[in-house]
């Protein structure tokens, strides 16, 4: 390995360091004990990494933002890619990763998850999507996907005396592996097919005439199979409202948050990246699954009364949205896309659960819509925000959800899936519905819970920054949508 | 950069008025929402004054990109056809300001901000001319129209809410699906571009089945109609001048803009059934109005049937009917803000819509009665108010294409003086049956001025038609002649 290699991963070798250092220092704190009635009580080990943590999440933050424009290079005998494509993307989630620990600040030292075990698995999890993100071969991608997996397995079952979150950890511990051993059968198959687990190997040979069709195919199925798990896409969608219902919502937006990125882009991997001329094979998958996802997710989501599983379902529908753009083979335009539908996807995500979050407290879980009640007298202003995270998710203008929904619409329109695009606006319709309940909870009822929400001013600012992003993104979307397209375009052609 | 302030300008005061939160300091809310309403109404006049009638095109233009990966422009122009819509949104808000002054002691500040923005925002819709732009201004406009029903509505408010945005996003999503499909096949999203594309008969069909669901849902033309009923009932007087007023000029005003110009052969073909659903709205919920026991549901169904004879004169494709069309659309703008106004007049002291719980008004209320009688005249179309203008255009064009058509929708006449003077009998005249009727008092002066400006204006426009023919002509003209050229 040489030294620019290094010089390359700075940002990832920045993040392994952050959390080894956490791990050594922090037990030679020595702690306050804990005292229940001190609601502003934070034990001192985790506050610092806390803070060591947001700190190097902004500077990684900015360390892949500068480095958006560079050219794609592979390093580490090819087992690893930078291109701007990865750059962006690690960017968005080293910042909803930061997001999502300052929403959830209070509501950890609440429920006694503060703690520095949780925050280096966090960053653990993070970097596990770094190495998603950044996979140019299977090998690569699939140890990021474990690294990624092991740690919000734990992190879902880590609440102290919580038996719905060890159940939901169980859960998706048992059909996390289950869906990991499809994908690396899959993975073995189109190996054994291509004899290479290299992703440009495996597009180089899948040109030629020579490659075992029908075990490649195979392959094919088992490893869509694997990332319709993680993605969450139905019919493999079982876990994902348990999961997201059963987890701690901080947990919940980590699951639902970040990982949504690298999740896209592994599949962008190996889809466009390796298989992209065996089409004819996975694209009638990939229409099954995103017309099942959109009509599960929107379909169920209506009879949810729990607003985590209500936006699980939603997340379900989403990512099949998300995959429409992947059936216009060849097509950047369409990639970018799906890749802005689901950077913004992941940004409104973050404040609908930050909002969770916040208006939780000690003993209090916020999590059905009924909680919402009346949240315009209570706060006007969280009530906007989260108004405009709702219209954001149904894709009504002037906000960005409505620009994500209409690139992937347009790509669809372009390649002349019409059909499939009138399903896709008419399952938004559906989905319109229960993302409007919510809207008239908070503001057509009357509140049952009159107490002012209070405290948390960094989170509710961070808040409303993110709610008034999603607005102002939808109104100026050109400097966005042109990145997304730059970034593609790079790396497509590197 | 009139347009662009008339745009912008109310959405920015509806956010300052917004940021003002809580109920505590109502007055300045108040007339800080006065004073952004009648600014914005005072810039929008020079479109009018301004307006080189010789020009039959585009004035006002402004045209920036707004997302080159698209090729999105933010595109602003009016013409003939929309000015006069621009400024009328601008005047309706003064009104409604107005009509919500005390009424409203709720959430003032959010009441006048929704009011400020949805302003800002359809006038968005009058001038863009950008496909994208027009349709993100066409969406955006039911949110706080939404919330305005949601919030400050009747006891079935949440239904009517839910109604009122589910249909038009029905609607409206399908068009989106046809302005990607246009912008497909011309590569750009400009919608004069797409009046001059060739498009073959089977694309220009669905196009325009497309767009149709969506006006038609607005406007709205029967069968498509049951929601509005229910969002005008349980909608507060502002939500209900402003649905009636203006909203539903969006409907109609898209089939000018999109329908008739980029799909014209489509058009000339459905033209008999678009006429046969317009004489239906015409002439049934004419009767159906009639049996009507709640005002604001007997002015919704009065409106919907004024509507059909907006969608009748636009597709007998004559100069007469298309004029008419636009004339009837701009007098129904004021006729039906005043009639709900002056519904909620009675609302506010009664708190019932019943007409059976009326009864006498005009020994009470005499000052009232005379406008309220006035504004009923009008709805039912009598000579020398702006009502009778728009329905005799279009019924001349009606004869002028088919007699039959025409008789029938000559029939509206008698059918709109049947419900309106008849409610107004039951209403204003006969014994006080009701002993809360005695104990009403009068008009104050804020309502004075509302329904004395709105009754000169429908009287002005009545006796006076000229400076809005003048405007409209040329435009109409113009559209004529792009719908007589075949594209096939």
């Amino acid at each position: 390995m040489q030294a620019i290699d290094l010089l390359q991963i700075l940002p990832e070798l920045i993040l392994l360091l952050v959390i080894c250092f956490i791990l050594l220092v922090t037990p030679f704190f020595s702690e306050k004990e804990s005292n229940d009635d001190d609601i502003f009580f934070t034990p001192k080990a985790a506050g610092f990494a806390y803070q060591v943590t947001i700190l190097t999440l902004l500077v990684i933050a900015v360390m892949f933002a500068s480095r958006a424009g560079d050219l794609p290079i592979r390093i580490m005998n090819g087992l690893y890619i930078i291109d701007p494509f990865s750059n962006v993307l690690k960017c968005v989630s080293s910042i909803a990763v930061m997001v999502t620990l300052i929403y959830s600040k209070q509501y950890l030292i609440d429920r006694q998850l503060f703690r520095t075990d949780y925050i280096s698995l966090v960053l653990l999890a993070l970097l596990g999507q770094f190495v998603m993100i950044s996979g140019a071969n299977m090998l690569t991608l699939y140890l990021g996907l474990e690294l990624l997996a092991l740690s919000t397995y734990t992190l879902t079952a880590m609440r102290p005396n919580y038996q719905r979150g060890i159940e939901a950890g169980m859960k998706y511990f048992i059909l996390g592996a289950l869906s990991s051993g499809f994908l690396l059968y899959g993975m073995s198959m189109i190996y054994g097919a291509t004899g290479s687990l290299d992703l440009d190997d495996i597009l180089r040979t899948t040109s030629n005439d020579a490659v075992m069709r029908l075990v490649l195919s195979f392959g094919l199925v088992f490893l869509l199979a694997g990332l319709a798990f993680k993605l969450g896409t139905a019919p493999f969608h079982m876990w994902v409202p348990d999961v997201y219902h059963g987890a701690p919502t901080s947990v919940t937006l980590l699951i639902g948050g970040a990982p949504k990125i690298a999740a896209f882009a592994i599949t962008f991997r190996l889809l466009v990246g390796g298989l992209q001329l065996v089409d004819v094979d996975w694209q009638p998958i990939l229409i099954f699954l995103a017309v099942c996802s959109l009509l599960v997710g929107n379909l169920t989501a209506i009879a949810q009364t729990n607003i985590k599983r209500m936006l699980a379902y939603s997340t379900i529908s989403h990512m099949g949205f998300m995959l429409l753009g992947f059936l216009c083979v060849y097509d950047e335009l369409a990639y970018s896309a799906s890749f802005f539908y689901a950077v913004t996807y992941v940004l409104s995500t973050l404040g609908t659960f930050g909002l969770l979050m916040i208006l939780s407290n000690k003993g209090f879980e916020c999590e059905t819509i009924e909680d919402l009640k009346g949240l315009n007298r209570r706060s006007p202003l969280l009530a906007f925000i989260m108004l405009l995270l709702m219209f954001s998710l149904a894709g009504i203008p002037p906000t960005v959800g409505f620009v994500a929904k209409l690139s992937v619409l347009d790509a669809l329109v372009d390649a002349g899936y019409l059909g499939l695009a009138i399903f896709a606006v008419m399952a938004s319709l559906v989905g319109a519905f229960y993302y409007l309940r919510v809207v008239k909870t908070m503001y057509f009822e009357e509140p049952t819970d009159t107490t002012e929400i209070s405290g948390q001013g960094f989170a509710k600012g961070v808040l409303t920054i993110n709610g008034l992003f999603i607005l102002l993104a939808g109104i100026f979307p050109a400097y966005l949508t042109t990145l997304c397209l730059h970034a593609m375009r790079t790396s497509l052609q590197g | 950069m009139i347009l662009s302030l008339a745009i912008w300008m109310p959405i920015v005061f509806g956010l300052i008025i917004l940021g003002s939160g809580s109920d505590t300091n109502k007055s300045y809310v108040r007339w800080m929402s006065l004073f952004a309403a009648v600014l914005s109404f005072v810039i929008t006049l020079p479109l009018v004054t301004d307006f080189d009638t010789a020009n039959a095109g585009l004035q006002f233009v402004e045209n920036v990109p707004w997302v080159q990966r698209y090729d999105l422009a933010y595109f602003l122009g009016v013409d003939g056809i929309s000015v006069w819509f621009v400024v009328l949104t601008s005047f309706i808000t003064v009104i409604v300001v107005l009509a919500g002054w005390e009424v409203i002691q709720d959430r003032v500040s959010q009441y006048m901000a929704a009011f400020l923005i949805l302003s800002g925002l359809m006038i968005g819709v009058f001038s863009a001319l950008d496909g994208l732009l027009f349709y993100v201004f066409f969406e955006a406009t039911l949110i706080p129209m939404y919330i305005i029903i949601g919030v400050w509505g009747g006891k079935n408010r949440i239904y009517a809410a839910f109604k009122f945005f589910l249909y038009t996003l029905l609607g409206s999503l399908l068009t989106l699906i046809a302005i990607l499909y246009l912008y497909n096949a011309t590569d750009t999203f400009n919608i004069l571009e797409w009046h001059n594309a060739p498009l073959n008969f089977k694309e220009q069909f669905f196009i325009f089945l497309a767009f149709f669901v969506a006006f038609a849902v607005k406007v709205p033309m029967w069968p498509v109609h049951t929601w509005l009923p229910d969002a005008h009932v349980e909608a507060p007087t502002g939500g209900s001048i402003v649905l009636a007023a203006i909203m539903l000029k969006l409907g109609a005003y898209g089939f000018l803009r999109f329908s008739l110009p980029i799909a014209p052969d489509a058009s000339l073909y459905l033209g008999p059934f678009i006429i046969t659903l317009s004489l239906i709205a015409v002439i049934y919920v004419g009767l159906v109005a009639l049996v009507q026991k709640d005002m604001k549901k007997l002015v919704a169904y009065s409106s919907i049937a004024h509507m059909g004879f907006v969608t009748l004169g636009f597709f007998i494709f004559n100069q007469m009917g298309i004029e008419g069309g636009i004339i009837q659309m701009i007098s129904h703008g004021f006729i039906s803000g005043a009639m709900f106004f002056s519904i909620g007049v009675l609302y506010d002291r009664m708190h019932t819509r019943q007409i059976a719980d009326y009864g006498g008004v005009v020994n009470a209320m005499p000052r009232f009665a005379v406008f309220a009688v006035l504004f009923a005249m009008a709805n039912c179309g009598l000579p020398a108010t702006s009502g009778f203008i728009g329905e005799f255009m279009v019924i001349l064009g009606a004869i002028d294409y088919d007699f039959t058509i025409g008789i029938l929708s000559a029939t509206a006449l008698i059918l709109g003086a049947a419900y309106s003077l008849w409610m107004t009998k039951r209403v204003f005249f006969g014994k006080i049956e009701n002993d809360h009727v005695a104990e009403l008092t009068d008009i104050n002066s804020r309502e004075f001025l509302i329904l004395g400006i709105l009754a000169l204006l429908t009287i002005g426009m009545g006796v006076y038609p000229k400076p809005f023919t003048d405007i409209i002509h040329p435009a109409a003209v113009e559209l004529l002649k792009h719908v007589a050229m075949s594209k096939i």
